[in-house]
């Protein structure tokens, strides 16, 4: 096998063992757009980053971290209806962001990478910079995770029994930020949403309980990296797109099962 | 914070002089209470009258405009909140539900048992009817180990058996852990029969009093008989004004007739017949 396929599946591997646990929170809480917001917060920092001559990397992780204080500060606010403040935030980065890419000299930019990814042009210093990202995660979410399921199942009753609601909110809220700036490369800005998603909406059906749907979606996501990677060396059809499109099959495939 | 006279070391939690609006609209006018170890106090008033304001508040998940909330020094509170929805696609069992609140696993047990439904702790937590869910809720709050327990319309959905069984389990649990009792309701005549004062709000707070044993009560003796009466009592106003449609208070005799307004007869013959007609109809057709 050649060593470019491994680079790309080690790194979609390592962002789903996150994205399934995060993912499954965000269609308890019915986050999904907010998802979306972040994400699409990630091409206002390949601007920044190219702009200011600093490591894309760096770019999109601090766009993404502001934009989800920015999130975690409006909510705090209840002045708009959540879902309009992350439709004004969410388009208005991804167009900011798209328009300051256009002012960038010299070499041409390729804005399809960052929008789909460009999971085979990972590097080796690529994969260290997600597994790092990906322990971070992994660490917080595993040190949150009571207190973050008992908000999410019922917010007046964990404030009533001592949950910090406002701060465990605003670590998840981090942690998604954190997730998209590694999973950038791999599905793109405008298909993070599904890698968080899908496989976790897929895990439902198998699961009795909370860690065992994060798990099984772990599972499904890793399965959609494997399918999506393999058909894209075998058909040479685009990495990222062909990966959400295998968690897609699965998807369907599991309601097919579930009838039967 | 002002800190009340020394002299009640049982005191838990209390309201002076609470006013609270939103956007603009009066939820709540000049409403005191306290609330004590071992007691139940039970706040009745029609829909619409503040009750679950008045909750948010002693909670502090909202602010009063003015008036003081007392809450002693790390209060454990038990909540057991009105109705509340859990996304269907989030996969929990009632047991799991109600080990959030707890560091030990075997104490969900323990406390589901407690509340007589331990038989539904490996279901999944959306299968639940009203009663079992309000059941669930305070094993819930149990497990939390509370000081006080608040109820919201706890007997909502809930048949007047049910209700009464209800009000039974948390009279005897309140004598086993001797915490005190905020029951909130809209029933504004049956309440539970070991409440120790019960008052009538309407933002502002109408009357206060005892409830009376409700089997000794003639009214309901004609209705319904041979039903269990452990737990509930009834609860006579004494209301010393009126109020108008929209709720403000009227000052010298009655503007409107008893007719539209039967929930709140100056009155102290109680009409369990208007309140209760439909489930008077249902008990016969049982009894054949």
């Amino acid at each position: 096998m050649d060593d470019f396929l491994i680079r790309a599946l080690l790194a979609g591997l390592l962002i789903a063992i996150i994205a399934g646990p995060l993912g499954v929170f965000i269609l308890w809480r019915r986050m999904a757009y907010f998802g979306d917001t972040l994400s699409h917060s990630a091409i206002l920092g390949v601007a920044l980053g190219l702009l200011l001559s600093i490591d894309v990397k760096i770019g999109i992780l601090l766009s993404t971290l502001l934009v989800a204080g920015l999130l975690i500060y409006s909510q705090s606010q209840k002045k708009l209806a959540s879902d309009t403040i992350l439709g004004i935030i969410s388009h208005s980065a991804l167009s900011l962001g798209l328009v300051l890419i256009s002012f960038v000299d010299g070499v041409k930019v390729d804005i399809e990478s960052w929008l789909f990814g460009d999971i085979l042009a990972v590097s080796w210093n690529d994969i260290s910079y997600i597994a790092v990202g990906v322990s971070v995660v992994a660490l917080v979410l595993l040190a949150i995770w009571k207190p973050l399921l008992s908000l999410t199942v019922h917010e007046e009753l964990a404030l009533v029994e001592g949950v910090n609601v406002s701060l465990i909110s605003a670590i998840y809220t981090l942690l998604i930020a954190v997730l998209v700036a590694v999973a950038m490369k791999i599905v793109g800005a405008l298909l993070i949403t599904a890698l968080l998603i899908i496989p976790a909406a897929t895990a439902r059906q198998f699961a009795k309980t909370p860690e065992q749907m994060a798990f099984y979606s772990i599972v499904i996501g890793m399965l959609a990296v494997l399918l999506g990677i393999s058909a894209s060396f075998l058909s040479d059809t685009p990495a990222g797109p062909s990966i959400v499109v295998s968690a897609t099959v699965l998807f369907l495939m599991s309601q097919v099962f579930k009838r039967t | 914070m002002s800190v009340p006279s020394s002299k009640d070391s049982a005191l838990l939690a209390s309201l002076d002089q609470i006013h609270l609006s939103l956007q603009g609209k009066t939820i709540l006018h000049d409403v005191s209470l306290e609330l004590q170890a071992g007691k139940v106090l039970t706040v009745i008033g029609p829909n619409g009258a503040g009750k679950s304001s008045l909750i948010q508040v002693l909670l502090g998940f909202e602010k009063p405009q003015s008036g003081t909330v007392f809450r002693k020094p790390k209060l454990r509170i038990g909540y057991v909140p009105q109705k509340i929805s859990i996304n269907t696609i989030m996969p929990i069992t009632v047991e799991r539900f109600v080990g959030l609140a707890g560091r030990r696993r075997s104490s969900a047990l323990e406390a589901l048992a407690e509340t007589g439904v331990k038989d539904l702790a490996k279901q999944p937590i959306q299968q639940l009817s009203g009663g079992e869910f309000q059941r669930v809720l305070l094993a819930r709050a149990l497990q939390h180990k509370p000081e006080l327990l608040i109820l919201d319309e706890p007997a909502q959905g809930v048949d007047m058996i049910g209700q009464a069984e209800l009000y039974e389990k948390i009279a005897s649990l309140k004598d086993q852990y001797g915490f005190g009792v905020l029951m909130v309701s809209h029933d504004l005549h049956l309440v539970m029969q070991k409440t120790d004062q019960v008052l009538c709000l309407n933002q502002h707070i109408c009357c206060s009093g005892h409830a009376e044993d409700v089997s000794q009560h003639p009214e309901y003796q004609r209705l319904f008989g041979n039903l269990p009466t452990e737990g509930l009592a009834v609860y006579t106003h004494n209301h010393n004004h009126c109020h108008d449609l929209h709720g403000d208070v009227v000052t010298g005799e009655c503007q409107h007739s008893e007719d539209i307004h039967p929930d709140h007869k100056n009155s102290n013959d109680i009409n369990l017949h208007a309140s209760n007609q439909s489930l008077a109809k249902e008990v016969k057709h049982k009894h054949g």
